[in-house]
């Protein structure tokens, strides 16, 4: 007995996953009985009648700048017209370069969080080169793909992609449908329960070539929006201090948006919309 | 009907070890050593193909002899290191249980496969927190040692410990251990090394995150420059 397989050649590691462990995807290859319970928008009378309800992410944007891209998430997981976490945390860091946030159900979706990020540091160390922004870009589409039995038994899992591309030297923002399909999107995009309001938000105010800071604050503004319009998504909470979560993509790679800064823009979009 | 005739298991045994031992000496050497912050791994390789490679957080592996041999154990490392972490937790991977399962591999191979492995591998894991650095040499029959302060695997090997036991003097600075990392290559070959000719990578406990860090051939030549000035 060999403690190692040594005839692999696969660089993925879902590839690996599912050819020696495919207890450990997600994945089903049969079809599971509909689970009416899991359903994305129960009836009022359904949530009170179904408890086992499990938790749903809801809001995430990303947005293109002149030196990269961002990407935010709000922290709140609701299961039905309950709040389920008021910390969770919907944007990762996916490599040095690049980040997804991810909408839907909160369990898969952190699982392909974890496994997306594996993914792309053990195809770098196999290979001795990072895969390209396209590269990343399809692999997750792929593994989206993975999930379509479970997507449509209502266990939904959408990220949005972001990354600092080296060769083109610009940041670009990649969204996925459920059956693994990639689009690109040249200036913003949000998705989500509270995505459609986020978008509006984004839409009036965008601008090509914003700076940094601005594309900040309007992100932080697309999520407060949100927030009043879905009561799945959770605006700033300033009582116990929780902020939605921000991470930029640059050239000189992934940097956290520090809570500090996203408290101070928070004040001002507060101050200004204060009823005198 | 001709008789196959006996061989006896010490002789089988004995052709093999020989047969491996060959094979390794052909090849350059690999040093590992301690310096202050981490472990220095410098590799005589003027070739693109690699001889050292990260595997996890803080663990990097070296090979020595036959290179498809060895690429398809750092293959094989690298994945049992992403499956660990992936099931477990980033800090459950460890470079003990990694130098183990090499160990168990390479044993296999060489009892039961006809040609054994022409390989011996380093499993190099980075201390933090008042725990030591651990080096594990692994040969081509299953063999593990824990060495400390450095090691040599590949040709040659014998006569770079005799030297480097003379002239290390402990963890010090990284310029000072490629400086004598580079005179302990050279001296066995008898040739000048330069910075083309030399695959140098470090894990360094001051790094963030993941503490491999491959140097280029520019950064290679700044510190040589750097060792010669002090």
């Amino acid at each position: 007995m060999c403690a190692f397989p040594l005839e692999d050649q696969t660089s993925s590691f879902s590839e690996y996953l599912s050819s020696h462990y495919p207890h450990l995807l997600q994945v089903q290859k049969s079809g599971i009985p509909p689970l009416q319970f899991l359903k994305a928008e129960p009836t009022l009378s359904e949530s009170f009648e179904r408890p086992p309800l499990i938790p749903r992410g809801t809001t995430v944007l990303a947005l293109r700048h002149g030196d990269g891209a961002i990407i935010a998430g709000d922290r709140m997981a609701t299961e039905g017209f309950q709040v389920s976490a008021r910390r969770i945390e919907k944007v990762y860091k996916a490599d040095e370069y690049s980040a997804i946030a991810i909408a839907g159900a909160a369990g898969p979706c952190i699982e392909l969080a974890r496994l997306f990020q594996t993914e792309l540091e053990h195809y770098e160390k196999l290979e001795g080169a990072k895969l390209s922004t396209d590269g990343k870009a399809n692999k997750l589409g792929q593994m989206v793909k993975a999930n379509l039995a479970m997507a449509v038994q209502g266990l939904i899992v959408i990220p949005i992609f972001v990354s600092y591309d080296l060769k083109r030297q610009e940041g670009r923002i990649f969204k996925y449908d459920i059956t693994g399909g990639r689009y690109e999107e040249t200036e913003y995009y949000a998705t989500g329960s509270g995505g459609k309001d986020a978008r509006n938000t984004m839409k009036k105010s965008y601008k090509r070539d914003m700076t940094e800071d601005e594309a900040v604050a309007l992100a932080l503004e697309a999520l407060y929006d949100a927030s009043e319009e879905d009561v799945a998504t959770a605006g700033p909470d300033l009582i116990r201090g929780i902020y939605p979560t921000i991470k930029m993509v640059t050239r000189q790679g992934i940097q956290d948006v520090d809570e500090q800064r996203i408290k101070q823009v928070y004040n001002i979009i507060i101050e200004r919309r204060r009823v005198a | 009907m001709v008789l196959p005739y006996y061989v006896s298991p010490e002789q089988i045994m004995q052709d093999k070890a020989e047969y491996a031992k060959k094979g390794i000496a052909k090849g350059r050497s690999i040093i590992a050593m301690e310096y202050s912050s981490g472990i220095l791994l410098v590799a005589d390789n003027p070739s693109a193909l690699n001889k050292i490679s990260e595997i996890y957080d803080n663990i990097a592996f070296a090979g020595a002899g036959r290179y498809s041999e060895f690429e398809n154990l750092r293959k094989a490392g690298i994945r049992h290191a992403d499956l660990k972490g992936y099931l477990y937790s980033r800090e459950d991977v460890t470079a003990r249980s990694l130098a183990n399962a090499y160990s168990q591999s390479l044993g296999t191979s060489f009892s039961q496969d006809v040609k054994p492995l022409e390989v011996e591998i380093l499993v190099v894991g980075l201390g933090e927190q008042d725990h030591p650095n651990e080096i594990y040499r692994i040969t081509f029959d299953g063999s593990i040692y824990d060495e400390k302060g450095f090691t040599v695997i590949g040709g040659r090997s014998e006569a770079l410990i005799i030297f480097l036991k003379e002239h290390y003097k402990g963890a010090s600075g990284v310029t000072e251990v490629l400086k004598l990392s580079i005179e302990a290559l050279g001296g066995a070959t008898n040739q000048a090394i330069n910075a083309n000719g030399l695959e140098v990578a470090a894990l360094d406990r001051t790094r963030q995150g993941r503490k491999f860090k491959r140097f280029i051939p520019e950064e290679i030549s700044e510190l040589i420059k750097k060792s010669g000035e002090s």
